[in-house]
């Protein structure tokens, strides 16, 4: 009867365990297949190239900016003399949306492009990330600096690539790391410093922006085509428009979010 | 040989149980700070036993070291046991109490390695509540009650007093492991909110019964009102804790409150699972099973066979 019970609570606890653990689908992006290599295709004409430019904005009530607490690392909180607000949502009294990325999600075909030798950089500057959103292409270097006077863990958590987690302290070289496969958007997290947030949109193409402070970007060099264009916002999710370029056209499209927009 | 009692191994086992408590305390801040990961190096921490003290670090690197000091008290433990303690099943108890923490420290270095993945930090958090019943047990068993002459009381009913034990721990054990999924994100809350009610249904029986068959018996009434009062705030404080995750979802950090509600619903859900260990315990030493009784009556039967 005893051993009974025992089996019986053991059973109960594995079960459970088992159940609870894989509750969450595990994708080790490092299992998966490598991406098939894409037909080389004819470079892209400078001489009949367009853009696309356009503004963000955010209709509505812009939600307010919460005020960051940073009294958990002293080196943070002494970096800034004032109050500090959290980046989710930075809009002006226009709704001018910062901190969109913008890009061209479908209509290259099967246009091939290689990545940049430079590499996209991120700072890690008075326990904040800079900039707070990053755009570049698989295969190119994301650069990881720390600027401050504490050590950060630098922390992505994508879904199709491979995640990795590394401490960087004050004075340490930058860490160089690379994005195999596009994803928009990978999280970046510092759980040392846990207001610290940052994106990081990984492209197979060099089709893609990010919307400064009054909610402006501009993807140049675009050969003629018709495009899907989309915006991402971390909170606001994603609106997109089709848009067709002609030979040296200059396209002006804009988008908005709404507080209920995206997915 | 007749089992003595010895008043420092029970004192240590006391020790080790209210140091693993304070271990989960420490496990449960780094969870709600959001804190794991603070430390991306394991089994030192940066490099080193003395990392920077700053963020999340701070609670990373505390749960380690009181964690590593807990895993050597447990192995002085088992040999203070193996050579004080005549009963050899009890001895075997306390190796089982270290093999559980090194699997336990084995499994929150995965953690880390693994950056949270493959349910390794669900598992850490389950095998803390067993290993805190473990503890809790040794307690018990060292303790000069569980030594003395105690009645042998009477369950002809049915089902029997252990099996209801039993299965009220088995689903609290469960609960507590529904709240780590929800709490490392593995699951959403509703099976959380179905294994309070389950609980609350085998708390209430095992509550029933006891007092129905057992009344007059002092340790059984005490265990079963502490039960029933640690079950009771813990209810509340699973109230308390969905509040504050629900009213900061937005907050750009994990903020006090939040952290504070679900760090107490957390140890607090330990202190029920340890409640209904030492209920469990408590009727296989008060209550002689059937089988048992039978045995024991026939002497004779017993010594022929």
């Amino acid at each position: 009867m005893k051993v009974r019970h025992w089996a019986g609570l053991a059973c109960v606890a594995g079960m459970a365990l088992v159940l609870v653990s894989c509750g969450k689908k595990e994708e080790s992006a490092e299992n998966k297949a490598a991406p098939a290599a894409q037909p080389a295709a004819a470079p892209v004409d400078a001489a009949t190239a367009g853009s696309v430019s356009g503004a963000v904005k955010f209709v509505g009530a812009v939600p307010k900016a919460k005020t960051l607490n940073m009294a958990a690392d002293a080196a943070c909180a002494g970096a800034h003399s004032g109050p500090v607000s959290d980046l989710e949502v930075v809009a002006n009294a226009s709704g001018d949306l910062a901190n969109v990325i913008v890009y061209v999600k479908d209509g290259l075909g099967n246009r091939a492009f290689e990545a940049p030798k430079d590499g996209a950089q991120l700072n890690q500057e008075g326990c904040m990330y800079t900039p707070h959103i990053v755009g570049m292409m698989a295969g190119q270097t994301l650069s990881v600096k720390n600027s401050d006077k504490t050590t950060h863990n630098i922390h992505p958590v994508p879904k199709n690539n491979r995640e990795w987690n590394k401490s960087q302290p004050p004075g340490s070289p930058n860490i160089n790391e690379v994005f195999a496969r596009d994803e928009v958007a990978i999280p970046v997290k510092c759980n040392v410093h846990p207001w610290m947030k940052s994106y990081i949109a990984v492209f197979k193409h060099p089709y893609f922006a990010v919307t400064d402070a009054k909610g402006s970007f501009e993807i140049k060099n675009l050969p003629p085509g018709t495009y899907t264009i989309e915006a991402w916002h971390e909170r606001f999710g994603t609106v997109s428009q089709s848009v067709t370029v002609g030979a040296k056209e200059a396209k002006t499209v804009a988008f908005s979010f709404k507080p209920d927009s995206g997915d | 040989m007749t089992p003595q009692y010895h008043p420092g191994l029970h004192r240590f086992a006391m020790t080790l149980t209210a140091c693993t408590f304070v271990l989960l305390i420490a496990g449960a801040l780094v969870t709600s700070n959001d804190a794991a990961l603070s430390v991306p190096d394991w089994p030192l921490s940066y490099g080193t036993l003395t990392p920077p003290m700053v963020g999340g670090i701070r609670y990373e690197h505390t749960h380690r070291v009181v964690a590593a000091a807990i895993g050597l008290l447990t192995v002085v433990f088992a040999v203070l046991l193996w050579w004080k303690e005549k009963r050899a099943w009890v001895r075997w108890v306390g190796i089982a109490a270290v093999l559980g923490v090194c699997l336990q420290g084995f499994l929150g270095g995965l953690t880390v390695l693994l950056n949270l993945h493959y349910g390794f930090p669900v598992e850490h958090a389950s095998l803390a509540q067993v290993f805190f019943g473990t503890v809790v047990g040794l307690a018990l068993f060292t303790s000069r009650w569980w030594l003395s002459d105690q009645p042998a009381l009477e369950d002809r009913d049915s089902p029997s007093i252990h099996t209801v034990a039993f299965l009220n721990c088995g689903v609290i054990f469960l609960q507590v492991v529904l709240g780590a999924g929800f709490r490392h994100k593995n699951i959403p809350i509703w099976p959380h909110l179905i294994g309070a009610l389950a609980v609350t249904a085998t708390v209430t029986w095992t509550g029933i019964l006891l007092r129905r068959r057992f009344e007059p018996v002092r340790e059984l009434s005490r265990a079963r009102i502490l039960l029933h009062s640690i079950f009771g705030t813990q209810f509340l404080l699973g109230i308390g804790a969905l509040w504050s995750r629900m009213s900061t979802a937005d907050a750009p950090q994990p903020m006090p409150v939040m952290v504070a509600w679900t760090v107490i619903h957390t140890v607090v859900g330990a202190l029920t699972f340890a409640c209904a260990v030492v209920i469990v315990l408590l009727c296989y030493r008060l209550v002689p099973r059937t089988g048992d009784v039978a045995v024991a009556a026939s002497p004779a039967e017993t010594a022929a066979s």
